[in-house]
């Protein structure tokens, strides 16, 4: 890997390139992030499906070349004869070659043609990638917008060192993807992103100890070196070696990532579904062919097992100065930070077979919907797939920093509900909507979040950090005017979660929805987590901004002052 | 913020119902019921016009699936001046509070600085009427804040100031 995709596009500077950009996180990071067009790496149209297109249309030759010479050749008949032996004999076989490195150097051409038109530049302000050749199309982002930044190494990438950075904005699949970047490239341009998207001026991050031999190590590597690399990265732990807290604060053993798919609802399912079988060929032997029924069921099942294990194997958790880390995947990872305040609503939920075990699942609502196939996909709302109570507060007061009072938490996560335990609860004449949940039936209010407590039997909690909910309303059904009850929703971004209690007296319901609107009023106006690093910057800044000044003025006469 | 429609009138505190304390809401226009029992001719023209198929069959019970198709429209259209007097809305400081609904109510507070666009509508029979109607939207789908039957004046003023308030108190998601 010469140059990690490190190429600056010719003879295009960008306009206004800002003067003061602070310190970057490294120099790769910074010459990427010049604010001029760069091109990927240069194997990405291969990464891309290149490699695959060719092992296919090789894999179809190989097999059916006589078929295919036949359709080429028309009135061809080889009687069994191998086609290349045909083409020796009859001397064309300099032309058959001919014609096939053609057919190569054109797809060659073709992908250099599309990698030379896919570019990227990273600005103050935005992340912009042009790419196609017949249908150009141009997609930028805007860093105070960001919601998260993925990196994924789909296994064959990986294998070339190659990652591919998400940058997603709030929508549906409204991301801007760079496919592919040097491993080291991705890494260090996430974190430079993410500090120029801050608001910071400092550079969080020093390298200063020289780990990860980047590019500039690049091509003085032997070969022997070069695959060391790659096994060093394809076993490094998923997270930066140099973040501020590298330790993932959630440790999931195999064994509870086994146990917890196996008490999955697709088991239940299982166990019942091999339940009537039995029970059906008992009563009635001849219907052995039920037997063949469940077949694709019990596969379903298992590719569901191996998939989930698969997907949530090595998963790693950590904060950093960034936001969260969130890491998952084996053969295919994807590793992705979550800037603070990207973070609408979290629900803890425990479905009825993990309560034995104690074990608990914690899901997200969060702008961007990202449906990218690979591991991103599914696990893009789990943040903790299965952890106990320790691992679940620790992920709270990683995504919700300011939120945690632990105390309040746990007793909404394992609380039986009481009349004073911190949380407004149903009152008994609920009991005919909430049949066992009743008692713990309820909400709370913190200065930062609101905490909503239900279900006895499939318990959940869920938390909304004020700053986050976009709107509150109470609703109100004659069913539950007859019993002066009513329901709060809490409106956050659309995701897993669906923030709402209901049967709560309607007095409490009033006051949930005056408390919660004034809040939100309150904490979204004093809520600076777009940039979220623009506030412990002030000082600096302002520091900033008076040596420029002093500069600017020393500069006034020497009028060439050069780009940085 | 509060003063700015003098038919305001506060809403007569039912027993058992959901209030909001302190809040004299502002009501949409009384044409709007005009627009909504119109609305409901159609309904039931359109009801009573798929009955149709039963004469053709020729069953019995035709004429009555025909009068309770209409019937069913009209017990409808009684309620429609108390569902439109149920409406109301008023801008407070910081945010838009929303109600409507008779059996069921819902209450809805939007802070101006989560709008993220505000439409106006104006279907055919509005605009013979002079009504427009105006949906917020937020990042949330579930928000589902609309306001009907605003005389057109009104609706684009009121569309200005909730922008102006907006772009004021913008912030991030």
């Amino acid at each position: 890997m010469t140059d990690e995709g490190a190429r600056p596009a010719h003879g295009r500077r960008a306009a206004g390139v800002p003067l003061d950009r602070g310190e970057p996180v490294t120099e790769l990071a910074a010459s990427l992030s010049d604010g001029e067009w760069h091109h990927l790496h240069p194997a990405s149209p291969l990464l891309k499906g290149g490699i695959v297109l060719i092992a296919v249309i090789g894999i179809v030759i190989s097999n059916l070349r006589e078929r295919f010479f036949e359709n080429l050749v028309p009135g061809a008949n080889f009687r069994g004869e191998d086609p290349i032996e045909l083409l020796f004999r009859e001397g064309v076989f300099g032309w058959a070659l001919l014609a096939l490195l053609g057919v190569l150097s054109v797809l060659v051409l073709g992908f250099y043609i599309s990698w030379r038109l896919h570019t990227f530049r990273i600005t103050e302000e935005v992340v912009e990638v042009r790419s196609g050749v017949l249908f150009r199309t141009n997609r930028k982002a805007r860093l105070d917008r960001i919601q998260g930044i993925n990196i994924v190494r789909p296994f064959f990438a990986r294998l070339f060192g190659a990652a591919r950075l998400e940058v997603n904005q709030a929508g549906q699949d409204a991301n801007v993807r760079l496919d592919y970047l040097g491993s080291a490239a991705a890494d260090d341009l996430r974190r430079e992103i993410l500090r120029l998207a801050s608001g910071t001026r400092a550079a969080s991050v020093s390298r200063a100890n020289g780990v990860g031999p980047g590019v500039g190590a690049g091509p003085s590597l032997g070969a022997a070196s070069i695959v060391e690399q790659r096994m060093h990265e394809f076993l490094a732990p998923e997270l930066d070696p140099d973040a501020a807290e590298p330790e993932s604060v959630v440790k999931l053993g195999t064994g509870r990532l086994i146990g917890s798919i196996l008490l999955s609802g697709a088991s239940i399912f299982l166990v019942v579904a091999i339940a009537v079988v039995i029970v059906a060929s008992v009563f009635a032997p001849e219907s052995l062919i039920a037997f063949f029924g469940l077949i694709p069921a019990v596969l379903g099942v298992a590719g569901f097992y191996v998939q989930r294990f698969m997907k949530s194997l090595r998963y790693s958790i950590a904060g950093t100065p960034d936001g969260v880390r969130v890491g998952f995947g084996l053969l295919t990872t994807s590793n992705e930070t979550l800037p603070p305040g990207r973070i609408h609503s979290v629900k803890v939920s425990q479905p009825l077979l993990w309560r034995a075990p104690g074990w608990w699942e914690i899901k997200v609502n969060r702008a961007s919907q990202s449906s990218t196939n690979g591991a991103a996909g599914q696990q893009n709302t789990t943040i903790l797939p299965v952890g106990n109570l320790v691992d679940v507060t620790r992920v709270l007061a990683l995504v919700l920093p300011d939120l945690l009072d632990e105390r309040l938490a746990l007793t909404g996560l394992t609380g039986p509900g009481a009349p004073d335990d911190g949380f407004t609860n149903s009152p008994r004449r609920a009991r005919g909507l909430r049949w066992f949940s009743w008692r713990r039936n309820g909400f709370a209010v913190t200065p930062t979040a609101v905490l909503l407590r239900k279900g006895a039997i499939w318990r959940e909690l869920v938390l909304v950090p004020h700053p986050r909910l976009q709107s509150v309303s109470v609703q109100q059904g004659p069913l539950l005017r007859m019993l002066r009850l009513a329901a709060v929703r809490l409106h956050t971004v659309a995701g897993p979660i669906s923030a709402e209690v209901g049967a709560i007296d309607e007095d409490a319901a009033v006051e949930l929805f005056t408390l919660t609107a004034e809040a939100a009023v309150r904490a979204s106006g004093s809520d600076t987590s777009h940039r979220w690093r623009s506030a412990e910057g002030v000082e600096y800044r302002a520091a900033a901004d008076r040596a420029a000044a002093d500069r600017a003025a020393a500069d006034a006469d020497s009028h060439d002052r050069t780009l940085p | 913020m509060t003063e700015q429609n003098p038919s305001e009138d506060t809403v007569s505190t039912v027993t058992n119902r959901v209030d909001l304390p302190a809040i004299t809401w502002r009501r949409v226009s009384g044409k709007y019921v005009v627009a909504e029992l119109l609305g409901l001719v159609v309904t039931a023209v359109v009801l009573a016009g798929a009955t149709a198929p039963l004469y053709i069959i020729g069953w019995d019970g035709a004429p009555w699936a025909t009068l309770a198709a209409v019937g069913f429209v009209l017990l409808f259209a009684a309620f429609t001046p108390r569902r439109v007097q149920a409406i109301g809305y008023q801008l407070r400081d910081d945010d838009l509070v929303f109600r409507r609904g008779v059996l069921h109510q819902r209450f809805v507070a939007v802070p101006y600085g989560r709008m993220q666009l505000i439409d106006i509508n104006r279907g055919p029979l509005s605009r013979v009427l002079g009504l427009s109607e105006l949906r917020f939207v937020t990042a949330a789908a579930s928000t589902g804040v609309t306001i009907p039957g605003l005389p057109a004046a009104e609706a684009e003023e009121l569309r200005d100031a909730l922008v102006e308030l907006a772009e004021s108190r913008r912030a991030g998601l």
